[in-house]
């Protein structure tokens, strides 16, 4: 078993070094063109950026053959490419923006390693089951807490203790999935009980309903009380997936679904801000209204990926500059201006690659509880890429949440690369407690 | 749980697809309609400053009157006018917070290589990052005549419009009109600058952006009578028909009298010939006329010569915007006949420019037939391939070429003999016509000049206004004070 496991080792090196120069390449070489398009020369941070992104891609690559040989040689690169384009477009914005992305991507590697060090089977995170949970509630809730919470843009999602100020919710995410993966896995048996039938679809028993209830009301107040349409959207949306993926009860979804349903009337009959969300939504273009708050950040982004076109203006060539939030929610819409049909495909591509991968990982995960984490964890990352990217392309009404590893954001960055590392784990396998068992 | 996370896996992929259909439709698809949005204006100017917009040239094709030039500033190019304020009113102005104005409007297409004519950029550019180039045009604009008209213009304390035209083609030769402007400072980068410009020039109560030989109007006075003569000949009252000479007319239904320049008699006895009024510039005579002929005929004369019946119009097509002269319409007159005597010698309801009537001596110098004006003759692309060229057209006939060539000899006598003998050229027979316009009570007249040149076979036509008399103010005549600014245009353009 042992020599199995090495030998996969050893042949993973080749991909695995080859992945790891592409992705330092083209994150490199799409700060560089950034960098000529903008001022027609080599950025003067040219050493200081390329040390980063070589100690940080290589140091990770290491950490990965040393804690996890056996992990997805092509996961940590892909996310790589996205944070690399995402750093290109927002170092095309803002030299300042750039510097601070710098650092956190620097501190989402270094939680990488963290979290790859510390957590070496995934399985050991079963064990903790309420206490992740419950740290998850906590981060999730500490924007509302009376004095550190911050209102920004609209939505009380802010931290603020002392010069610190960070979006204690991104991480709150990561632990929600762990716990649901946990719970459901526990759970499964209970949940899958079929007890009626209502046409083609088995319904369980009415007190099962229970934890959907529940993540439903949780939903909503996030929706009420921080007036985030984003996270409760992806709250709810992850729940609901985990737990027909624990089951296979379609009633599950079902049900989920007429509940959202119910949900997103509510909010559009009570919430002025939804209802704006919807209005701007249908009528970002109507000459007499692109000019307001608002429909004018949808009209620009739609400007934005038009005067991009198929093949973009070329990095530092466009006016994203136009886009409002263009290095955070907005930043599909400033790739799509200065990349083009190709670069927004290519993102697109790169979620494919890296929600394929963690739904690949999640079917060969040595038991219920990895496997719905993995699961969970790409749903994760595949529906807040969607909800944003569909958003600003005007597929679906706005919210405002970061597309995972792209986005400026120190929290967001940090919290995908946790995400990322746990992926790495599962993919690396059971290797502690296999090794024992032979 | 494999089987839900297959399907999981599916159902991302068609979310996904989902967006890619959207982004496809956004970025190919729809993506010129959007990005020509309204709403998309700076994204636009942004992209309009990147071309390295096209160069306006004079008909020489060497004398540049607007081109462009890398900028440092944050726009890619700068636009810049060599000659200053001289073609001004041709060109226009380039400017990023008020728009664009004249042939950067009119030819914005050729000029900034959006029009459908020119190749689309090639790869190689694209890849390279070089900048689009713009189309250059051709105007016609002949710069000896433009700077001897200039120069005689300013020599004249007072504010002087000249257009000179070529009979046979149209073409403009040249377009002065006092003031002018510097289209530079309203094309530069700086906001203050232009802004600072603009209140400027917009204080001015001369109007410096408007062209007085184009855009403004002013009563013709007796230039108009070689419309009145028109309509004469075209109904049938010959150079020789004999008209009542009294000193003065009694206007019909008023106590009022219609008196000749200065309340004189014209000579040549108790009735005169159509060609001796036009010679001496009867104002009775051309009166008696207005009222036989009555509103319908002159307004349908003044139609054929481009003249509309609303101000503000423009009837004669011309490659930069500007107003045509006005007669009103006949039945305005109904009850108000002595409005068509008064009208008849160019006062009261009738209205004209420069242009306007350079265009009516240009018709009956090309024997009756009238061309619309042409600024621009071809347009061209950078490696100076002609890519469009811009044919003359006709835009009516007023008169017949007999009637034309008995109204030319009119127009030869009142240069050799008349009121306009200011304009004789030695060895060249100059056709003309003086007019002095009465504008308001106790203004100085504006002084009018209009001719063409060789009577024979013209190659030139040109009509000069002095605003309200010049330097000699209330004792100036349109012989006096226009006729030798025409002379000195004529002769430019004549090449002596």
């Amino acid at each position: 078993m042992s020599r199995t496991a090495a030998s996969r080792g050893r042949s993973m090196l080749a991909p695995q070094i080859g992945f790891t120069i592409l992705a330092l390449a083209l994150s490199i070489g799409a700060y560089v063109i950034a960098g000529y398009g903008k001022r027609g020369q080599l950025p003067a941070t040219f050493a200081l950026y390329v040390t980063i992104f070589t100690s940080g891609y290589v140091g990770a690559l290491l950490l990965i053959r040393a804690f996890a040989p056996r992990a997805d040689p092509a996961l940590f690169p892909t996310a790589a490419v996205l944070v690399g384009l995402g750093f290109s477009m927002i170092f095309r914005l803002s030299g300042g923006m750039a510097a601070e992305q710098a650092t956190w991507i620097l501190v989402g590697i270094g939680a990488f390693a963290v979290t790859l060090i510390v957590v070496r089977d995934a399985r050991m995170l079963d064990a903790y089951t309420y206490t992740i949970g419950l740290l998850g509630l906590v981060l999730l809730l500490l924007p509302t807490v009376p004095g550190i919470g911050q209102t920004i843009n609209g939505a009380r999602l802010w931290v603020q203790i002392g010069p610190l100020g960070f979006q204690p919710a991104e991480i709150g995410k990561v632990l929600i999935v762990i716990f649901l993966a946990s719970y459901l896995n526990q759970n499964r048996e209970l949940l899958r009980v079929a007890t009626s039938k209502l046409g083609p679809l088995r319904l369980p028993p009415v007190k099962h309903l229970g934890p959907v209830l529940l993540a439903w009301g949780a939903s909503l107040a996030i929706l009420f009380v921080q007036r985030d349409l984003g996270a409760s959207l992806l709250y709810f949306g992850i729940f609901v997936v985990m737990l027909w993926v624990a089951t296979g009860r379609a009633a599950y979804l079902v049900i989920g679904m007429l509940l959202f349903a119910i949900g997103a009337y509510a909010g559009w009959v009570l919430f002025d801000h939804v209802q704006l969300r919807v209005d701007v939504w249908l009528h970002a273009l109507d000459p007499e209204k692109v000019f307001d708050v608002g429909y004018g950040q949808l009209a620009q982004s739609w400007f934005g990926l038009a005067s991009g076109g198929i093949v973009g203006t070329g990095l530092g060539q466009g006016s994203p500059g136009l886009i409002p939030f263009a290095e955070t929610d907005f930043i599909f819409a400033a790739i799509g201006e200065e990349l083009g049909l190709l670069g927004t495909t290519a993102i697109l591509l790169l979620f494919l690659v890296l929600v394929g991968k963690g739904l690949r990982i999640a079917m060969r995960a040595p038991d219920g509880f990895t496997t719905l984490l993995a699961a969970g964890l790409s749903t994760l990352v595949a529906l807040q890429a969607f909800v944003i990217v569909a958003g600003v392309t005007r597929v679906i009404p706005l919210t405002g949440v970061t597309l995972p590893f792209v986005s400026y954001g120190g929290s967001s960055l940090v919290s995908n690369f946790v995400l990322l590392a746990l992926l790495v784990r599962v993919s690396s396998g059971p290797r502690v407690v296999r090794g024992a068992a032979g | 749980m494999d089987r839900q996370i297959r399907r999981l896996g599916v159902a991302m992929l068609v979310l996904f697809a989902i967006v890619f259909v959207q982004i496809n439709y956004i970025q190919v698809f729809a993506a010129d309609r959007i990005a020509d949005d309204p709403a998309n204006a700076k994204r636009q100017l942004i992209a309009e400053y990147e071309v390295d917009r096209g160069s306006i040239l004079a008909a020489d094709g060497r004398t540049v009157l607007a081109s462009s030039r890398r900028s440092a500033g944050d726009l890619r190019f700068q636009r810049q006018y060599a000659q200053g304020p001289r073609y001004a009113h041709l060109t226009g102005f380039y400017s990023f917070v008020f728009g664009r104005t004249e042939l950067e409007q009119t030819f914005n297409d050729f000029l900034a290589w959006a029009a459908p004519e020119p190749l689309p950029q090639t790869l190689s550019d694209l890849v390279l990052g070089r900048p689009k180039q713009g189309a250059s045009i051709v105007t016609t604009v002949d710069p000896d005549v433009q700077e001897a008209a200039e120069v005689a213009a300013a020599a004249e304390d007072g504010d002087v419009a000249v257009v000179a035209l070529d009979p046979r083609t149209g073409d403009l030769l040249a377009l002065v009109a006092e003031p002018t402007y510097d289209p530079n400072l309203l094309s530069s980068q700086d906001p203050e600058i232009i802004r600072a410009t603009w209140e400027q020039l917009n204080a001015d109560p001369d109007k410096p952006l408007l062209s007085r030989a184009s855009d403004e109007l002013f009563p013709p006075g007796s230039t108009f009578k070689l419309v009145t003569a028109s309509a004469a000949l075209s109904n049938g009252f010959g150079p020789e028909s004999l008209w009542p000479n009294p000193n003065e007319l009694d206007l019909p239904l008023t106590d009022e009298t219609l008196e000749n320049f200065g309340g004189v008699t014209c000579s040549g006895g108790a009735q005169i010939t159509l060609a001796e009024a036009l010679r001496q510039s009867c104002n009775v005579v051309f009166g008696e006329i207005g009222l036989e002929l009555g509103p319908t005929a002159l307004a349908e004369q003044a139609r054929l010569y481009g003249f509309t019946a609303e101000t503000g119009e423009d009837l004669v097509p011309f490659d930069i915007p500007w107003v045509s002269g006005v007669f009103p319409a006949p039945e305005t007159f109904e009850q108000r006949e002595p409005a068509v005597a008064i009208s008849a010698i160019g006062q009261q309801d009738v209205a004209a420019n420069p242009l306007q009537m350079a265009l009516v001596s240009a018709a009956i110098g090309n024997g009756g037939v009238l061309m619309q004006p042409r600024l621009v003759t071809e347009a061209r692309d950078p490696s100076g391939r002609v890519i469009a060229t811009f044919d003359p057209q006709e835009f009516s006939r007023p008169l017949s070429p007999e009637d034309a060539a008995a109204l030319t000899q009119m127009m030869v006598a009142v240069v050799a003999s008349g009121t306009g003998t200011a304009a004789q050229i030695p060895g060249v027979s100059v056709a003309g016509k003086t007019g002095t316009a009465q504008h308001g009570e106790g203004a100085d007249p504006h002084a009018w000049f209009t001719a063409f040149a060789p009577a024979e076979a013209p190659t030139v036509a040109v009509a000069v206004i002095v605003l309200d008399g010049g330097s000699l103010g209330s004792e100036a005549t349109g012989g006096a004070v226009a006729a030798p600014i025409a002379r000195a245009v004529i002769e430019a353009a004549l090449g002596l």
